[in-house]
């Protein structure tokens, strides 16, 4: 089953700021008591977008300025903490299709790839000159452009960086690569009977 | 020029190079547990796929189970399910699974150490951020989300790009009261949260020499709060040691093959690595975090950092988001702020050596009125080590509640949280905001004797002192 390639997400964004926004913030371990992703779209940033009785509090994900952003922006090191995939699902499942931040924690990063949705990086100063056109102008078309790893908005464009393998993971339609990894299944086998842990079993 | 555990590790597994350039790497023990594998096994039965090898694959239940209760059903529905949900999945699949009637259950990166599944020169993955616990054997550890739960089912192997490797020497004596979780505190203080982000973290030097292997596996644990995905120590005596007799060590002749190749796993001496860091360790003290990542730490006797401390205009952000959470003031002294909770467990310090080295302390002492103190043993084979040793009544007579075996207060998924803005004194491993059941709690990470003290005093304190473990003043 050939996968769609992502070359191009273009679509309204929102900025949600802040340095080491951990997995946890994304998504609280307690919405993970469910045995399919299903739902967690609701639950993205629960804690810090609604009051202990359910209302909402103040936060660009509940500006109406913002709804149906489907690019999320934000700081450094996005994504830290647990492994937890609830994260982007979360994220994903909230209408989100691709997130622009100064950097990105190792695992959130790779299941971002993994679910066909580009984590990108750009600059400290880069990211702030697009959170500005933003405040501006809430409607404004963000596109990120993966092949010529750019950033286009208004009449500005700004340079992002993504991991090549990543990158090409994405462009070239790859990005899910259980197909690959099952086509591999002989030399699988090759390596395996070469270790001898791997075919021990218990007393 | 030689090679590093992680190249060689790496090398030993490779299988191909995929389509996008990354390469398939063949995951030789895999370990799952009930959060993060039903949807992978859901994604199985949608592709019509079956798991490829269930003998590398083993399960336990660790994340929702109740500490307090251990009859099923449990009062918390969704927790039954999800317990219910692994079972299915094993028998049906063929794996292997430590359940909750086993005496074997407990935490995931407990249980594969102690039952000598995890072993050097092998890769492991788990859907969970600290299988880099692993890595104290000289295995490679990855952490890993449910798509690729999915794939090391189907496949036994991950799409992954090599990492850079950093080595961190710790070398010197460290001083009495300071433990392994203080070393990996001050090493996420000093590279920051993201430091380790694209490394695998090689541990080494005279302290790791010296640190026992449940030592080791507090430090390799933590990696991932610093942001490696993957921290080992090079495998040693020591390692081979912990290894003899245990359930999945291999036996006889395959021992001694085995002892053989393990070695031939370690770093070679002229290897050259990717960056290189020393540290001394006279210059690491009992160390506690006073904000709401792991990096936000300093020494028990240092003052909170005050907005102005930030270097950039984030940091400073950074510091005053901290603090308005945690409630304190920039400037402060850390020491002597009241705690409410005092948790002692997780996969960081719910091991037998930490419930041994703390009961000796605790002995005779009581917790402060003041104070709910919780003892979640790591595994259900810890937690009857520690009743035979005597450990389980030391903790007890204290004023512990002394509990199952789970993950509990470390990321409250189970009835174990903090209640509006407690303050919890934790052995744990996080720190962030909520993650331990509730939305305004806040939590100090700290070492589980600095627990112990926090404990006894109602406050944040210095285990040294509490225990008078500072050498006399010179003349007096």
């Amino acid at each position: 089953m050939a996968l769609p390639k992502i070359n191009q997400i273009a679509g309204r964004a929102v900025y949600v700021p802040g340095d080491d926004i951990d997995t946890d913030r994304i998504i609280p371990a307690r919405f993970m008591k469910c045995v399919t992703f299903d739902g967690l779209g609701e639950y993205v940033f629960y804690d810090v977008r609604k009051n202990e009785d359910g209302t909402d509090r103040k936060h660009p994900l509940n500006d109406p300025k913002f709804s149906g952003a489907t690019i999320l922006i934000s700081g450094n090191n996005f994504g830290c903490g647990s492994s937890r995939e609830h994260a982007p699902q979360a994220i994903y499942r909230a209408g989100f299709r691709a997130v622009i931040a100064e950097s990105f924690a190792e695992i959130f990063f790779g299941n971002s790839t993994q679910l066909g949705m580009p984590c990108v990086s750009a600059t400290h100063d880069d990211i702030q000159a697009l959170v500005r056109a933003l405040q501006a102008d809430p409607d404004m078309t963000v596109m990120i452009d993966l092949e010529m790893q750019r950033i286009h908005f208004g009449d500005v464009s700004i340079s992002c960086e993504i991991r090549e393998t990543n990158r090409q993971a994405l462009v070239g339609g790859y990005w899910d690569p259980i197909q690959d990894l099952i086509n591999g299944e002989e030399q699988v086998e090759a390596v395996a009977n070469d270790l001898a842990y791997f075919r021990a079993t218990a007393d | 020029m030689g090679k590093s555990l992680f190249q060689k590790v790496w090398d030993a597994h490779s299988v191909r190079r995929l389509s996008n350039g990354q390469t398939q790497l063949l995951i030789g023990t895999h370990l799952i547990h009930e959060v993060t594998s039903p949807q992978a096994f859901g994604m199985l039965r949608d592709r019509g796929l079956k798991v490829k090898y269930p003998h590398r694959t083993f399960a336990t239940v660790d994340h929702i189970v109740p500490t307090n209760e251990s009859l099923e059903p449990y009062s918390d529905k969704l927790a039954q399910a999800m317990i219910e949900e692994l079972r299915k999945n094993c028998a049906e699949h063929g794996i292997e699974f430590f359940d909750t009637n086993t005496g074997k259950q407990g935490i995931v990166h407990i249980v594969g150490p102690e039952q000598g599944i995890t072993q050097p020169g092998t890769t492991i993955a788990c859907g969970d951020s600290h299988t880099s616990t692993h890595g104290a054997f000289g295995a490679i550890a990855f952490g890993i989300g449910t798509s690729q739960v999915r794939d090391v089912l189907a496949t036994q192997t991950m799409a992954l790009s090599p990492l850079k490797v950093r080595r961190i020497n710790v070398d010197g004596k460290l001083a009495p009261g300071v433990y392994a979780k203080d070393v990996i505190l001050h090493i996420i203080r000093l590279l920051g949260t993201k430091g380790g982000t694209g490394y695998a973290y090689e541990y080494a030097g005279e302290v790791f020499d010296n640190f026992s292997m449940e030592e080791r596996m507090t430090v390799c644990n933590m990696s991932i709060e610093g942001g490696a995905r993957v921290g080992y120590v090079n495998p040693d005596e020591t390692t081979f040691e912990y290894l003899k007799g245990r359930p999945y060590s291999p036996k006889g002749a395959a021992w001694d093959a085995a002892v053989e190749r393990w070695k031939n796993f370690a770093s070679d001496p002229d290897c050259a690595y990717d960056d290189v860091v020393n540290i001394r360790a006279e210059d690491i003290a009992p160390t506690v975090t006073w904000g709401i990542n792991p990096g936000q730490g300093i020494f028990v006797d240092e003052n909170i950092p005050a907005p102005a401390d930030g270097k950039t205009q984030s940091e400073r952000e950074g510091i005053s988001e901290a603090l308005e959470h945690m409630k304190f003031q920039g400037g402060e002294p850390i020491k002597g702020k009241k705690i409410d909770v005092a948790f002692f467990g997780s996969c960081t310090n719910g091991r037998l050596s930490d419930l041994k080295e703390v009961a000796q302390y605790l002995k005779g002492r009581k917790v402060h009125p003041d104070v709910q103190a919780i003892c979640v043993p790591g595994s259900q084979v810890v937690a009857k080590m520690a009743e035979d040793l005597g450990l389980a009544q030391i903790f007890r007579d204290a004023g512990f509640e002394w509990r199952g075996a789970g993950c509990s207060m470390c990321l409250a998924m189970n009835p174990d949280k903090l209640v509006g803005d407690q303050l919890c004194a934790s052995s744990s491993n996080r720190n962030f905001k909520g993650r331990q059941g509730s939305v305004t709690g806040r939590t100090i990470l700290m070492s589980p004797l600095m627990v112990a003290a926090a404990a006894i005093t109602g406050e944040v304190s210095d285990a040294r002192e509490v225990f008078g473990l500072l050498p006399e003043p010179v003349g007096a």
